[in-house]
């Protein structure tokens, strides 16, 4: 198939960027959407022109690097799909392309296609563990732990950080990844103790670098893992009772 | 031309301590000198990679109170390879009271790997295994469990016990993050200095000691030297040097080959996973290839048409007319055979015009039976997001027709020698995971992979790093305005550069390819002396067009893809040289290493013991000149050598 790629071109994140437009001929369906890129950056570099940025690194879905806006979706328009898992299939011959990096304030662009996402490890410096030394562990089995936390935990879990969720977002708000992130240690026994604390200081991290929640639900129809806003709901409660919980810090300003 | 180390004077000690080998770890830990913690706070160790060894090194190396800089490629610590892993991680705890224990993983992981691992390294493997369940259960890791609460098991290839904990098919994602998560409680106490976007490019050393590393920031594109008293090089495998591989596509081999230039042993470089379940590959401009877990393997079952040239759809061809071979062939393991075994096997239904898909490249695995027996639901639950994966990549449902597989180059056994303490040959260097050798052998048990690279990091250099470092307290760091430093920066700036100024006409990917091609057709499953020759010399000759043709567009002080890819090529391209060469040096079948000349008359690896029971170290000599092997001899007192039978 032919498509023609209106993409983002930006050398830095101190000069003004561009949508330029390229042809894509003879596009394998079976390529995935990265290989589309692949071939087209082969073309650049044999045209002397400089390839098109983009993240990308185990393409299959896992890592989290990728991830563009492809026609105003971020991953593009196979839900639960990370763009490196889109393929070529799902588009038609002819077909025009708009692809842009995640736009965000918190995620300022570095070239082209790829962002700074590294707001995302502040939110986990400041709280997103269990704070337990290598060594100090009991046996693993003497915790028992329902299955349905364990799955539930798991959900979770499986955010793959790649910032979707932000990207889709018009508040461009951090919910559902600080959301995930806190709740698969809080659904789990072992999270409890840390809880509370977990919570603020994770929230309050994320409100230095991101927009405000207002529960439009885009963020969710754009995880590549499909992850529930049920967690944001989990999260806001663990947050206001931290208010309440965390002793240390109430009648403080 | 192959040298003997007969006139080398350095003797490869691999520092085994004496005594029963139930009883060697624990001798060591209390032999080996402790930094009071007072003094922890006077030493700095660099960690290069964040991967489960890099991460799980780090912030344990935070946590006990020593000054940290760690440093990672990627973006973000989480992004690293080992999140890919997909079946689980081994423990001995028995809990499913199927017989297990700490010494019968140790046997099955020598077995595994087929007699060519260090049992010392191995037994220590085994018993800190059981400590990394209890540490990553604590951190929170969300292992499946039973509806008593407790944690569930599954087994994996080249086992007949279940001693496999696993998150889903998502375990390798699940323990990065528990070990990132521990990082990022120590960069947060600033015990911890991280570095993301910085990229590896040189070790320093000094008076035949490490003492810090060259890092290109991969944004700014500038240069920088960071000193230490111990560089600890947590970078993974080589795979990619094949290009089609399961590997991440930035995983490469440029800081071991670093190291390795810079006098660190590379041993069995041969030693080469091909894992047996992967998703063929669709057309010519696939760009990598993706696992199917192994875990698969033990609901799903392989076959192949009888009939050669048979291209019916699979569910028109009958149970009588179809081959389920490893069924057949090893009745005892079945489907579960190690990952060598497997893959070899599927090598031959293909030669032996039994493929399946559209490109004849491909093997079932097959559903049917265990969706009959346990129900769809059942099947889900185990496998959901796999099946899901490889529907997205086929746009075949496999709950309906059979998976296609075929093998792919997943992991490399080989890496930078080490002793007992995980120290290369050169003194203040340490390897750990999937850079180092030590552990597997010719071939690596499914599973173990996670097991090994957190054993190193957690449980494992914590202790013996002590060893090294007692002798420098008080002792500051070299400078970084010491003319190693100055000299070695100098360099690396030079050769970004020199990339940059060949200006010729291929991309970089052109090179990657050719190389892989070769790599595959002659180092891959199946090796010949004639096949290897050929190799050599093909790999000298895209070599050199490499360096007279390649075209790298843009600056070296900005970000740049190509430039990074660059001098990662630039790498593989004299790796796989040493590849083939330790390949042809190994005349014998072990594990993943497969010479054509040496097979049992059923095709099975023919090992030669006399010979070969050693591991290959090959130190470099320049590049005028061909390495030198240093051999460190293996006993085995406790694995009685056999031949490996799964039968």
């Amino acid at each position: 198939m032919d498509l023609s790629l209106k993409v983002w071109r930006q050398a830095s994140t101190n000069e003004e960027g561009e949508f330029k437009t390229y042809q894509a001929k003879n596009v394998s369906p079976e390529a995935s959407f990265l290989e589309m890129l692949d071939e087209v950056n082969e073309d650049l570099n044999a045209a002397g022109e400089d390839p098109i940025a983009f993240e990308h690194d185990c393409r299959e879905g896992i890592c989290g690097a990728c991830g563009v806006m492809i026609n105003g979706n971020p991953h593009g328009p196979q839900s639960g799909t990370a763009t490196c898992q889109l393929h070529m299939r799902k588009f038609e011959d002819g077909d025009s392309i708009t692809i842009e990096p995640w736009r965000a304030t918190a995620f300022p662009v570095l070239k082209d296609l790829i962002v700074d996402r590294s707001p995302f490890d502040r939110i986990m410096e400041a709280g997103g563990y269990i704070s337990v030394n290598t060594g100090a562990a009991p046996d693993a089995n003497i915790i028992p732990i329902p299955k349905w936390a364990a799955e539930a935990s798991m959900d979770a879990a499986s955010c793959i950080g790649c910032a979707a969720c932000v990207a889709a977002c018009p508040n461009s708000a951090g919910n559902l990844f600080t959301a995930a992130k806190t709740q698969h240690l809080s659904l789990l026994p072992q999270g409890q103790p840390e809880r509370y604390l977990r919570a603020a200081a994770m929230v309050e991290t994320m409100e230095q670098y991101f927009g405000s929640c207002r529960n439009y639900g885009e963020c969710e129809k754009a995880c590549p893992k499909n992850i529930s806003i049920d967690f944001i709901a989990m999260m806001n409660k663990d947050y206001v009772r931290a208010q309440f919980k965390n002793m240390e810090r109430l009648g403080q300003k | 031309m192959v040298t003997e180390s007969e006139s080398s004077t350095y003797a490869l000690d691999a520092k085994i301590p004496e005594g029963p080998i139930q009883d060697q770890w624990d001798q060591h830990k209390f032999s080996t000198p402790l930094v009071n913690p007072a003094n922890k706070r006077k030493y700095e160790i660099i960690v290069i990679g964040t991967g489960l060894a890099g991460a799980s090194a780090a912030a344990s190396f935070g946590e006990l109170g020593y000054n940290v800089k760690v440093f990672t490629y990627h973006d973000s610590p989480r992004r690293a390879h080992s999140i890919a892993a997909q079946g689980g991680i081994n423990a001995a705890k028995n809990y499913p009271n199927d017989g297990d224990s700490i010494f019968r993983l140790f046997y099955d992981t020598v077995k595994g790997g087929d007699y060519r691992s260090r049992e010392s390294n191995v037994y220590r493997l085994a018993q800190v295994a059981n400590e990394i369940i209890d540490q990553t259960t604590a951190q929170g890791i969300p292992y499946a469990r039973e509806y008593g609460g407790l944690l569930d098991n599954r087994s994996f290839g080249g086992a007949q016990v279940s001693r496999t904990f696993y998150a889903r098919g998502q375990t390798g994602q699940q323990l990065l993050l528990g070990a990132y998560q521990a990082l990022a409680r120590q960069i947060d106490a600033g015990t911890v200095e991280y570095y993301n976007r910085s990229e590896m490019l040189e070790v320093v050393i000094k008076d035949g000691h490490a003492v810090g590393v060259i890092i290109r920031d991969l944004v700014s594109g500038e240069v920088t030297s960071h000193s230490a008293h111990v560089v600890v090089l947590a970078t993974g495998g080589y795979s990619n040097v094949f290009f089609l591989s399961t590997n991440a596509m930035a995983c490469n081999g440029s800081a071991v080959w670093r190291a390795y230039r810079k006098g660190a042993f590379f041993a069995n470089p041969a030693f080469t996973q091909i894992h047996p379940t992967c998703i063929p590959a669709a057309d010519e401009h696939q760009s990598k290839l993706t696992l199917m877990s192994e875990s698969l393997r033990n609901d799903g079952r392989i076959w192949v048409p009888t009939t050669p040239g048979d291209t019916r759809p699979a569910n028109d061809i009958p149970d009588e007319e179809r081959d389920y071979y490893l069924e057949r062939m090893y009745p005892a393991f079945g489907n579960l055979v190690p990952r060598d075994v497997a893959s070899r096997a599927a090598m031959r239904m293909l030669d032996e015009d039994r493929g399946v898909g559209p490109l004849r490249n491909g093997v079932y695995l097959d559903f049917k039976s265990a969706i009959g027996r346990l129900g769809q639901p059942k099947i889900e639950e185990r496998y959901g997001n796999l099946f899901e994966m490889y529907e997205r990549i086929t746009d075949e449902n496999p709950y309906e027709v059979p998976m296609r597989i075929y093998p792919a180059p997943h992991y490399t056994m080989g890496g930078l020698w080490v002793d007992y303490n995980l120290m290369t040959t050169i003194p203040g260097l340490y390897a750990i995971g999937e850079a180092n050798f030590s552990d597997h052998g010719a071939n690596r048990l499914g599973a173990s992979a996670l097991m090994q690279g957190l054993a190193d990091g957690y449980f494992v250099l914590p202790y013996t790093i002590g060893g090294y470092l007692v002798d420098y307290l008080n002792v500051p760091p070299v400078s970084t305005d010491d003319p190693v430093f100055v000299e070695a920066q100098a360099a690396v700036e030079e050769q970004t550069n020199a990339f940059l100024a060949i200006n010729g006409t291929q991309s970089v990917d052109h090179f990657h390819r050719q190389l892989g091609n070769v790599m595959i057709e002659y180092c891959g499953l199946a090796r010949s002396s004639e096949g290897l020759e050929t190799a050599i010399s093909e790999i000298k000759e895209i070599r050199t067009n490499f360096w007279n043709d390649l075209r790298v567009i843009g600056t070296s002080d900005s970000l740049n893809q190509s430039l990074e890819r660059a001098g990662r090529v630039a790498d593989f391209l004299e790796l796989a040289e040493l590849m083939c060469i330790d390949a042809l040096n190994r005349e014998e079948s072990c594990g993943g290493h497969f010479r054509l000349e040496h097979q049992t008359e059923d095709g099975e690896a023919q090992r030669d013991d006399v010979n070969f029971a050693y591991s290959a170290a090959w130190e470099w000599m320049g590049s005028k000149n061909s390495p030198l092997l240093h051999k460190e001899y293996l006993e085995f007192e406790y694995v009685a050598l056999s031949q490996r039978s799964y039968k």
